[in-house]
């Protein structure tokens, strides 16, 4: 499978490759490393296997499923019905498929997870990168006085009342999640990052006169950023669930078809009282596949990345 | 020394609380429509009412000065009143808080109890059939969102065993024992969903801190003394194991909150969580806003509890 030597026993002259090239080349090295310990791990494969299968359904939906199908007045099934022939997973209350109703939500649900996850990323990484590398001055006191804030308050609590003010539209919730699920990422930012800027090269940056700003984002992100992409992936999983939590209180949005919202549906439709498994079931066991395929691949990331912090193994 | 201790912490947690006070002011404040345009759309309120709690919260005063007395009024236990219904927000809460506290408590508690024992038996025995077991049971109760988990409860234990009744607090208003015991089978299958929806973290946290613990050297020190497994894991590894657990624990209270307003609401719970649900619906803002507050406020007090308790429990905490 290598293409290459990996940089460090490799007998080859490097000497003629730029500093960009010879970055790029151990940034594709240590990427090789990550995936060959990756790709050992069952539990990791196993959620990335899940995670391709949702992925490509998501990407694909719109040939599956035609826009039609899933509109209400379009509908051509029998309101209700557990599986028959033509409906494997039965119909909702409008007489439209389940299955492809789960279908659509593929995409809602995984948009709203990865953008809101991006968002708290970017809200948490700027925080720790900034609040660690001027670790102990006042911005480090005020930026993580305010990262131990949204640690301690209930921020389900705060999602909630926040959306119900902002009101039912997708970007909200997309803007709900991610600016109450930031502060993990910020914490576990900051501490790398207050490890790292004592390193020798970024001292010797430093001397070599580069600003505040170049180093942070050009010697810490680098050497911060596999920490960060393993959060990322477990944050997605929150987001997930946060988003299926919003959607059944109804404050998701009602026009874009997720797999909470499909929850959301049948419960106001007395799915329990009326016993509509088919239609309330399914949606719920796609959340727990995804969630818990995003959650094993994030433990796997971060045993690899990020040692100390060992939550399983 | 540890006086100093409890000080800062107390101190932190009124600047915490502080900040969850400023926090709940502008939120009330970013939204669409001003808060007396608000206030007016209440068909409750007489118009006596309305300029009454608009001279009570200064609302026609500049910001500052509305910050000021928003912060006095709510200090001194005035949250307004409902948009919807014209009554206090406070007496809403306190007929609320009861049933909240309960379901919440029992949750936790049972969710706690378990998965700590769990995560102790699993960490120690790592690589076991129980420890597996557990442990793939975990992240998949982890990733199980526990409105959806409630509502599967129903259907199966409810709906098609007709073991408990389908949702509310009591089906009589009868006393006595068998009050009680119409009471608890209400509140079965929610505290079900929220301790199966809670315990799956904590074993996780329990189970990777006795991981850890196992390498100390401590441990190896005290087989070499030749003591036995049960007592090196019960004397040795699991306090010390336990303390951040135990804040973690404390920490996810804030989480349980926001999970308790979902299963309150699929099961007609009648606590602060199924307020949350009709004041969303309603758009019943003040009552939000309190709920907020109190769900912080309970955090706050946890956490301090739990921090105060850390310092006893751990006496090198008062070197940091």
């Amino acid at each position: 499978m290598a293409t290459h030597v990996p940089l460090g026993d490799s007998p080859e002259d490097v000497s003629s490759l730029s500093p960009r090239q010879l970055a790029w080349r151990r940034r594709s090295d240590s990427f090789g490393r990550t995936w060959s310990v990756f790709r050992s791990n069952r539990q990791a494969m196993t959620g990335l296997t899940i995670l391709v299968f949702f992925g490509l359904l998501a990407l694909f939906s719109p040939l599956l499923v035609s826009v039609d199908a899933v509109d209400p007045s379009m509908a051509s099934g029998p309101p209700n019905s557990p599986p028959i022939a033509g409906y494997p997973l039965g119909t909702d209350g409008f007489g439209r498929s389940v299955l492809s109703l789960l279908v659509v939500g593929s995409r809602v649900s995984l948009i709203v997870g990865l953008t809101a996850t991006l968002g708290a990323v970017l809200i948490g990484a700027t925080v720790g990168l900034v609040s660690g590398f001027y670790g102990g001055t006042r911005i480090d006191r005020v930026l993580s006085t305010l990262t131990d804030w949204f640690l301690v308050i209930p921020w389900l609590v705060l999602a909630i009342v926040l959306a119900a003010i902002l009101g039912p539209t997708l970007l909200n919730v997309i803007l709900v999640i991610a600016v109450t699920s930031w502060a993990m990422t910020a914490r576990i930012v900051r501490a790398q990052t207050l490890s790292v800027r004592t390193l020798p090269y970024v001292e010797r940056a430093r001397a070599l006169g580069a600003g505040d700003a170049s180093i942070i984002v050009r010697h810490v992100l680098p050497n911060v950023f596999p920490v960060i992409f393993a959060q990322a992936v477990l944050t997605v999983a929150v987001a997930i669930l946060s988003e299926t939590t919003l959607a059944i209180l109804g404050l998701g949005d009602p026009t874009s078809i997720s797999w909470g919202i499909i929850i959301e549906e049948a419960f106001n439709a007395g799915a329990m009282a009326n016993g509509y498994w088919w239609w309330m079931i399914p949606p719920g066991l796609c959340i727990i596949a995804v969630t818990l395929a995003f959650t094993m691949c994030g433990y796997a990331l971060e045993e690899i990345f990020n040692p100390r912090l060992r939550r399983r193994g | 020394m540890r006086l100093r201790y409890i000080a800062r912490k107390c101190g932190w947690a009124l600047l915490t609380l502080l900040f969850v006070l400023t926090a709940n002011f502008f939120l009330f404040r970013i939204m669409p429509g001003d808060p007396i345009g608000l206030l007016a759309r209440s068909t409750r309120l007489s118009p006596e009412a309305l300029q009454a709690q608009i001279h009570l919260f200064g609302l026609d005063q500049p910001l500052p000065a509305q910050y000021v007395t928003y912060l006095k009024q709510t200090l001194s236990g005035n949250l307004g009143v409902s948009i919807i219904s014209g009554t206090d927000v406070s007496e809403m809460l306190g007929s609320r808080l009861w049933p909240t506290v309960l379901l919440v408590g029992l949750g936790t508690l049972i969710a706690a109890v378990i998965g700590v024992f769990a995560g102790i038996k699993g960490g120690w025995t790592r690589g076991s059939g129980f420890d597996r077991g557990s442990l793939y049971s975990s992240l998949l109760l982890y990733a199980t969102p526990e409105g959806w988990l409630g509502m599967l409860l129903l259907i199966v234990f409810a709906g098609t065993l007709g073991w408990f009744p389908a949702g509310g607090y009591a089906s009589n208003s009868g006393s006595g024992a068998a009050s009680f015991g119409d009471v608890a089978r209400h509140l079965f299958l929610p505290v079900l969903t929220l301790a199966l929806g809670y315990v799956g973290s904590f074993v996780i946290v329990m189970r990777s801190s006795m991981i850890d613990v196992k390498e100390e050297d401590y441990i190896s020190t005290a087989r070499a003394k030749g003591l036995n497994d049960a007592t090196i894991r019960r004397h040795h590894a699991v306090p010390n194991a336990f303390l951040p657990s135990f804040t973690l624990i404390v920490l996810s209270v804030g989480f349980i909150l926001g999970g308790a307003i979902v299963v309150e609401t699929v099961f007609s719970w009648p606590g602060l969580g199924l307020l949350t649900y009709q004041a969303i619906k309603d758009q019943d803002y003040p009552v939000l806003q309190a709920v907020f507050l109190i769900s912080s406020g309970a955090v706050i007090v946890a956490n301090l509890i739990a921090d105060i308790a850390y310092g006893y429990l751990d006496p090198r905490v008062e070197e940091v």
